[in-house]
């Protein structure tokens, strides 16, 4: 490892709060995108049951 | 060829073999993103000029490079949505423009924060940047538009024109840095040639680009199986399928 403690990978020479700022941001955003067809899908799948259970008349 | 076209078309046969692609895409994304971030924020050294703040590189870089590369997707989705209609196509271009609308946020953001402690400045109006900037709002726009017809036909057929006349965008995007005179630094890797980067630099970056392209067909996998259960939920398929589980 090229720091050689935590907090020297955490302060990263005063870049740190830049640096950890952009892979936060990076983090939350790709989570939100494929988080967000996952819960579509489980939403979509009870719909479509219960569109299915209609049409039919069953 | 025609054969091929129209099986590759069809929504049934797209949702089976995407079915069995996405398990393999989740993982290699995942993978490489987690290694890839890994090295690149601990084990490499910092970059002689800039120090630590070059590290957003392993970000800032692959989310720039896949946010181009799914607007050439999406435009050709575009284009043979309008040419031959097939309903894939207009589903596809339809959930790349969200995917890539959040990747083109990530460049500017990580972008800006990356200018601020190496150029002194978060944001210039400068030929790369200013680009980029369209790119998003090209995007916004293909997505609102999309939103704004009752008629979903009209909607695909608008969106698609716009996204064919955006992609002008992508090759000025490509060589601004190279056109104007620019804050922003010129390409580090070379396809013809040697990369500027160093190799010990260079290995993390090809890891997270690897990742972020698979993320993306990762997240577009999902969104257009969820498109065509619902636009296929009067087909028997679907009906066998929904109840068979």
């Amino acid at each position: 490892m090229y720091f050689e403690t935590v907090a020297e990978l955490l302060a990263m020479d005063g870049h740190g709060p830049y640096v950890w700022a952009a892979y936060g941001i990076t983090f939350a955003t790709l989570v939100w995108l494929v988080a967000q067809p996952l819960v579509a899908k489980r939403r979509q799948l009870r719909e479509l049951r219960g569109f299915l259970r209609r049409t039919e008349g069953a | 060829m025609w054969a091929w076209f129209h099986k590759w078309s069809s929504p049934r046969w797209f949702y089976q073999l995407s079915g069995t692609l996405l398990p393999w895409l989740a993982v290699i994304s995942l993978a490489a993103l987690i290694v890839g971030v890994a090295w690149g924020l601990m084990f490499v050294p910092p970059d002689y000029k800039q120090g630590n703040s070059f590290r957003i590189i392993y970000i800032h870089v692959p989310a720039a490079a896949v946010a181009m590369a799914g607007y050439l997707l999406m435009a050709t989705a575009g284009a043979i949505s309008l040419i031959w209609r097939i309903k894939l196509a207009d589903m596809v271009l339809k959930c790349a423009a969200p995917i890539g609308a959040a990747l083109t946020f990530l460049a500017l953001v990580t972008g800006a924060i990356w200018g601020k402690p190496t150029w002194g400045t978060w944001w210039v109006w400068d030929a790369r940047i200013t680009s980029v900037l369209v790119l998003f709002f090209l995007y916004i726009g293909i997505i609102a538009l999309y939103e704004a017809f009752d008629n979903k036909e009209a909607a695909g057929r608008a969106s698609a024109i716009l996204a064919l006349v955006g992609a002008v965008n992508i090759p000025i995007i490509y060589w601004s840095v190279e056109w104007w005179y620019s804050l922003h630094q010129p390409a580090s890797i070379s396809f013809t040639g040697e990369s500027s980067i160093h190799p010990q630099m260079l290995r993390p970056l090809l890891l997270t680009i690897t990742g972020f392209y698979c993320f993306f067909g990762w997240v577009l996998l999902l969104k257009v199986r969820n498109e065509i259960l619902h636009r296929e939920r009067s087909t028997r398929w679907v009906r066998d399928l929904i109840l068979s589980r």
